[in-house]
């Protein structure tokens, strides 16, 4: 039986190169959807990991620990109910990879010329160094150097309004947990530029414990965060840290559950790239099986003489199923290395800040950079031989049902 | 008699014709759909992303489109609008903008503080229309005020409450208010419903040490095609010191989230295209080579190596049109449906929030949602067969009617 299908492939290949414009022309094809499909996919993706990146960068922290009425009030009544002392000895137990508790409230800050709402972010600076949304690259000024610091860091958008700068002074105004205004004046040591500029007008930077004191909260914070290895895998973090808060009144979510928006992103994604892939199939798959069934038309006295020699109708089926699954595997190969080519290509990004407000709206930043997923090329590759396999019986199937003697006597 | 000629030839192999067609018609369907949906939901993005507050429109001081700040003024602004509002066509209100700080009996927030004319402001924004409590605000001067629904959860008020506002004035004086709830609106837009709120203009300028001015006065015209007509006339009757924006400046990540979308779109679209030319090229080119016995009989009966060429060409060109009509026709009749109940997937809420968008979206038919993309296919189409066309012309009768098929 080997011997047999061994004959039935050597003579797929040959038959392949009987008629090479047609067969080049089927490669182009295949080659153009296949890169098509995995560059297309490369890009998106690499769009979708920006966002969420960016996105993580401010919640921050793929799983979150918070009071249970934190998240539809977000003011500072809304204590985690477990001191700030015995939270951090129970996280830095746990060893995440990166950790930190924070207090994050809605506030108001004023210049002399302008008042502006901003949320103010209480942060241990030692510990969110590593994962801030702040570029500490091309920071004015300084970053906190502690949790007692006594100044403020702000973005750039928001000193231009405020038409302030490092070494001036604000006030921020917020409301203790009694609902008493709190306010205090602050020196802008800082000035920082972070990857969307909305964040820049959004968050102000202080140290823990003096927002600890100015909202006079002794040892207590918002939120406690943790973050893990992978943002699409935080099942194991997630799953920890309940157990770090098991019997404490809080609620614990992953971050796709406190931003709906990003959480939707990852199905949405996978989603996009299976459609597209199969659509692009689709329309090669006419051209595949147009071929087909032209190469077997053209052949038929050839295959009826081949029947009528005694070669068995599946030898037959496979000869015609090897001919394509051989295209597809040359156009995958091509349109593979092309995809490779043109990501590598790319690899720094393309920029794209002609429409940054609107990639913005989007939350994606003005710069995007492929990224050729394993996944991805294997979905693409799979789908393609699968189908393709799918599209190739039927004509298969036509050339091994001819009736020898009908066959060798058409005319063509 | 090429086109009939043509025609018979394409039903010599009535499946190879049938699948070239099936491809077109495919990616036609699928290109109307894409591009119907797309038009239908620029146009939601768009009269979505302005009705709420940016109008068509809006006059302001100079450089307050870059910093919107408060001494940044437009004097006058009631008495500008109401010159406006005698274009024949167009509405328009005045508005002032501040910041503060709003204090409930629990609660304190930053807010945004609009002073909007409660006779006018209607007519160029859709939130008055979303109060789901209580009514929107009616005298000039009462010391009313409407608040998002997030932002009246957060405080913790009920229409009737009342709320301290604390700011500061044009001067840099300290500015504060004592307002009652008339209304709370939902607009299910996040930053709108958690921080904006409407008082009264007249009681804004009170308030804030304004005098007769304001920020901002926005027009809206009858239809975003109206615009720039409008734009015209309005720049006619403004005075010294002010400047016209368009909804394009107000809001230039509407129109460049469209462009991004498009961009990626047409890429899409062109692989799509660029495959259905490739099985036109690979069918013609079977075609041709099939017949080049009979092609070297014609040639040597005399007819010109021209129309032989041309002949290839009506056929692609008639497949084409085949494509084209089906697709339209199926592609029309899913798109019409669609365009009546809706399309929506899973996922497509939460994106859909982010621009402002309802949930389903509603497909635009046009002839050019309808042809664009069919028409792309025929002229590939068409384009794809000039090399198999182009062989024949170098063919020699007697050795094409020797040639082995």
């Amino acid at each position: 039986m080997s011997g047999v299908l061994r004959i039935s492939s050597a003579l797929a290949w040959r038959n392949l190169w009987r008629n090479r414009r047609r067969t080049a022309i089927m490669l182009a094809a295949i080659s153009v959807g296949a890169w098509a499909m995995i560059f297309l996919t490369a890009l998106t993706q690499g769009m979708v990991n920006e966002m969420i990146r960016d996105g993580l960068s401010v919640l921050p922290g793929h799983v979150q620990v918070h009071h249970p009425d934190y998240r539809d009030d977000p003011s500072i009544a809304n204590l985690i109910p477990v001191a700030d002392g015995e939270l951090e000895d129970r996280f830095d137990a746990a060893g995440f990879q990166d950790w930190s508790t924070r207090i994050r409230v809605p506030a108001v800050i004023s210049s002399e010329r302008e008042t502006r709402g901003v949320t103010l972010l209480g942060i241990d600076p030692a510990r969110e160094r590593n994962f801030t949304f702040v570029d500490l690259e091309t920071l004015d000024g300084r970053f906190l150097d502690g949790t007692e610091d006594r100044g403020i860091v702000i973005g750039r958008k928001l000193a231009d309004t405020l038409e302030t700068r490092t070494g001036k002074r604000v006030v921020v105004m917020s409301q203790d947990p009694d609902n008493e205004l709190a306010d205090r004046g602050f020196r802008v040591i800082g000035v920082y530029r972070a990857n969307l500029p909305s964040y820049e007008e959004q968050f102000v930077l202080i140290g823990k414990r003096t927002a600890q004191q100015f909202l006079n909260v002794d040892d207590r914070v918002t939120e406690a965060i943790a973050i893990g290895d992978d943002f699409r895998e935080v099942e194991p973090v997630l799953q920890e840290v309940r157990a770090l808060m098991h019997g404490d009144p809080v609620t614990v979510n992953a971050w796709w559950d406190l931003d709906t928006y990003l959480g939707a992103m990852l199905p949405m994604m996978d989603g996009f790239v299976l459609v597209w892939v199969i659509v692009i199939f689709l329309a090669l798959s006419f051209g595949l099986v147009n071929t087909l069934v032209m190469s077997v038309f053209e052949r038929v006295r050839e295959i009826g003489v081949m029947l009528a020699l005694g070669m068995r109708p599946s030898a037959i089926r496979w000869q015609i199923v090897v001919e394509s699954m051989l295209l597809l595997v040359f156009g995958l190969v091509i349109g593979n290395t092309l995809s490779f080519a043109s990501t590598y290509a790319i690899r720094d990004g393309i920029d794209v800040s002609i429409v940054a407000e609107g990639m913005e709206m989007m939350g994606a930043s003005a710069r995007l950079v492929p990224d050729l997923t394993v996944d991805n090329v294997v979905l693409a590759n799979v789908v393609v031989l699968v189908l393709g396999f799918f599209a190739s019986l039927s004509p298969a199937w036509r050339a091994s049902r001819y009736d020898p003697i009908e066959a060798i006597t058409t005319v063509q | 008699m090429t086109l009939r000629l043509a025609w018979r030839n394409l039903w010599r192999q009535p499946r190879r014709t049938l699948l070239t067609v099936g491809a077109m018609v495919f990616s036609n369907v699928l290109l109307i759909f894409l591009i119907s949906m797309q038009v239908g939901m620029y146009g939601l993005m768009i009269d979505n992303g302005l009705k709420f507050s940016t109008g068509h429109l809006q006059v302001q001081a100079p450089t307050y489109i870059d910093e919107p700040k408060m001494r940044l003024t437009v004097p006058a602004a009631a008495a500008l609008a109401r010159e406006l509002r005698g274009i024949d066509g167009l509405e328009a209100s005045a508005r002032g903008v501040a910041f503060a700080l709003a204090a409930s009996d629990e609660r304190t927030y930053g807010v945004s503080v609009v002073g909007v004319e409660p006779l006018h402001e209607p007519s160029v924004s859709s939130l008055p229309g979303l109060i789901n409590a209580g009514r929107y605000l009616e005298e000039d001067d009462a010391a009313e005020i409407v608040v998002g629904a997030v932002l009246a959860k957060n405080l913790k008020l009920t229409v009737g409450d009342e709320l301290t506002l604390l700011g500061s004035g044009l001067d840099g004086s300290f500015a504060a208010a004592v307002v009652t709830v008339a209304g709370i609106f939902e607009s299910s837009i996040p930053d709108l419903d958690r921080g904006f709120s409407a008082i009264p203009l007249g009681f804004f300028q009170e308030t804030f040490f304004m005098g007769d001015a304001g920020h901002l006065v926005v027009v809206t015209a009858g239809s975003i095609e109206q615009v720039e007509e409008a734009a015209v006339e309005v720049g006619e009757r403004l005075p010294d010191g002010v400047v016209l924006h368009d909804w394009d400046a107000l809001e230039p990540a509407l129109r460049q989230s469209i462009q991004a979308d498009l961009g990626s779109s047409f890429f899409l679209y062109f692989v799509l295209v660029v495959l259905v030319a490739f099985g036109v090229l690979n069918t013609q080119l079977m075609s041709v080579l099939e017949r080049t016995r009979e092609f070297g009989i014609v040639l040597a009966l005399g007819l010109a190596p021209g129309r032989v060429g041309r002949l290839v060409l009506a056929e692609s060109a008639l497949m084409g049109l085949l494509g084209m009509a089906l697709g339209a026709l199926f592609g029309g009749l899913i798109v019409s449906y669609l365009s009546i109940n809706g399309f929506t997937y899973p996922g497509m809420e939460e994106m859909s929030a982010q621009f402002n968008l309802p949930a389903s979206i509603h497909p635009r038919v046009t002839l050019v949602s309808l042809f664009a993309g069919p028409l792309m296919v025929l002229v590939f189409a068409v384009l794809a067969s000039i090399w198999p066309a182009l062989r024949l012309r170098r063919l020699e009768p007697v050795v094409a009617m020797r040639a082995a098929v």
